[in-house]
């Protein structure tokens, strides 16, 4: 990517404020001026987009776009650090701006409050240039590379799990793209998400900074990125390792003979319902449920169903509404057999959020289980409107 | 036929640990990459369906690395191995924002 610096200029306050940069023969006056000249969009402002918006705006890039539509809470706080705890309930768009203007005021932010869609993505991707990826679920991270692909900037790309992390740079003008490594989505369900699996809250501190440091080799056209490399970082026992990514000459989207020339519906691609406001499992969509206001009602007149909790033991220490059986969704297939007592009764099935739950009901079910019900919105649900002393988590 | 059979590691990825006891490193026997597979999901066969299809075929988000070179590029469930070689299996994971 090319900056033009020749109209650009520092005041003797930024000067002062990069001089550490200044010296530093591989950046400069020149390079801090391609710094200054820069435009990155982030896509989310939470765990990587942290790290992110954080050393970008230090750096002295100057312009930044966010795209979120989230409010700040407290579960963001163990590893959101661009929000802080007088910051919870607001929109993290605007406390993300308050605090890069605080770091760098020479900085200007373009906020997009707006999920990034099929629809707004290119528009908005092609006033930068170059985009840096943060977000958390599939259909956005195939948006974000065909839009980037399809608009010519590079995508810094980053994900996280647990004490794992991933970064690379796609979309390069002769490098692979994130569908070169990644020709397909995983079904839904078969990847737990972060909300599900966890994450040590250091860890998208520690994989955001090196997707900035990406960015910023990119604007300063310095070192040797992460083109065609996969970095793979695993925290738990401080190991890197970089493996090969070759671009696909049969890619549909950047590949030879491309059959990809716009961008599609990503939530149908990722075998997901179309958005609805909330984020819903296709098992979710499908079967039988029973809300939290039915289950008390239930339970109150003293006709209670078999309660099955599929979430993990450690889950259950946190927060639990009580349970017959207790079987972890992954082991249910092997464990059905502690189920028989029950064939014939009236079973509700419940995780945190009902998602795991859903993918339990749908498993009894098709193993012959007749009545079997999806809690909707599982402890979660129960927490927000039965009984706010079980913790959410 | 079997010519030559290498004890090979595999590196299991953090969201798939959960069916390998939490191992995060399995030994096997197998003179080629579908081999060495093989015996994995029938040392632990809840894995089974999360690295092949129905038709027992790898599944295309699931990528196999001998070393640092996606098998893609070798000679995908064909590349032969030497003994102690290194296989890893790499899973795409979306998170970050959350």
């Amino acid at each position: 990517m090319a900056v033009t610096t020749a109209d650009i200029t520092l005041t003797p306050e930024e000067l002062r404020r990069y001089s550490r940069h200044l010296i530093l023969p591989e950046v400069g006056l020149e390079g801090q001026k391609k710094l200054k000249a820069a435009s990155v969009l982030l896509v989310g402002a939470g765990g990587l987009g942290s790290p992110l918006a954080l050393y970008l705006a230090a750096a002295g890039v100057g312009r930044l776009g966010l795209v979120d539509f989230d409010v700040v809470d407290e579960t963001n706080l163990q590893r959101q650090v661009l929000h802080g705890t007088k910051d919870v309930g607001r929109p993290k768009l605007e406390s993300a701006r308050d605090r890069i203007l605080d770091i760098n005021p020479y900085v200007q932010v373009d906020l997009y409050e707006t999920r990034l869609t099929s629809e707004n993505a290119l528009d908005i991707i092609k006033e930068y240039d170059l985009v840096a990826d943060g977000t958390d679920n599939f259909p956005t991270r195939y948006l974000v590379n065909d839009a980037c692909v399809l608009a010519g900037k590079p995508n810094v790309y980053a994900s996280i799990f647990r004490f794992e992390g991933q970064v690379s740079v796609f979309a390069t003008p002769d490098g692979p793209c994130y569908r070169c490594l990644y020709p397909e989505p995983p079904p839904p369900g078969l990847v737990p998400s972060c909300a599900e699996g966890g994450v040590l809250g250091v860890l998208p501190g520690l994989v955001g900074t090196i997707q900035a440091t990406e960015v910023i080799k990119l604007i300063l056209g310095i070192g040797t990125p992460l083109i065609g490399r996969l970095l793979l970082i695993d925290a738990l026992h401080m190991q890197f390792r970089t493996l090969k990514v070759r671009k696909n000459p049969d890619c549909p989207i950047c590949g030879e003979h491309r059959t990809i020339h716009e961008l599609i519906d990503y939530e149908q691609f990722c075998g997901l319902p179309p958005r609805n406001g909330e984020a819903a499992t296709q098992a979710e969509s499908t079967v039988p449920e029973i809300t939290v206001h039915e289950l008390k009602a239930r339970l109150e007149r003293g006709d209670r169903p078999i309660i099955l909790d599929v979430r993990k033991p450690y889950e259950v220490q946190i927060a639990s509404i009580g349970h017959d059986v207790l079987i972890p969704v992954d082991e249910l297939p092997e464990r059905l057999a502690e189920l028989e007592p029950y064939r014939d009764r009236e079973i509700v099935v419940y995780c945190r959020s009902g998602a795991r739950s859903a993918q339990a009901t749908k498993l009894l079910r098709e193993a012959g289980f007749r009545d079997v019900k999806n809690l909707k919105g599982g402890i979660l649900a129960w927490s927000q409107e039965i009984d706010p002393s079980i913790p959410q988590y | 036929m079997r010519t030559t059979t290498a004890t090979v590691t595999i590196r299991i990825p953090t969201p798939l640990r959960g069916f390998t006891n939490n191992q995060e490193i399995v030994e096997v026997q197998g003179a080629t990459v579908g081999e060495a597979l093989q015996q994995l999901v029938a040392q632990f066969p809840r894995l089974k369906p999360h690295l092949f299809n129905e038709e027992g075929r790898l599944r295309s988000f699931v990528n196999i690395y001998l070393g640092d070179e996606d098998v893609r590029y070798l000679q995908r469930e064909a590349t032969p191995l030497q003994p102690g070689a290194e296989l890893s299996i790499v899973p795409s994971v979306a998170g970050g924002h959350f």
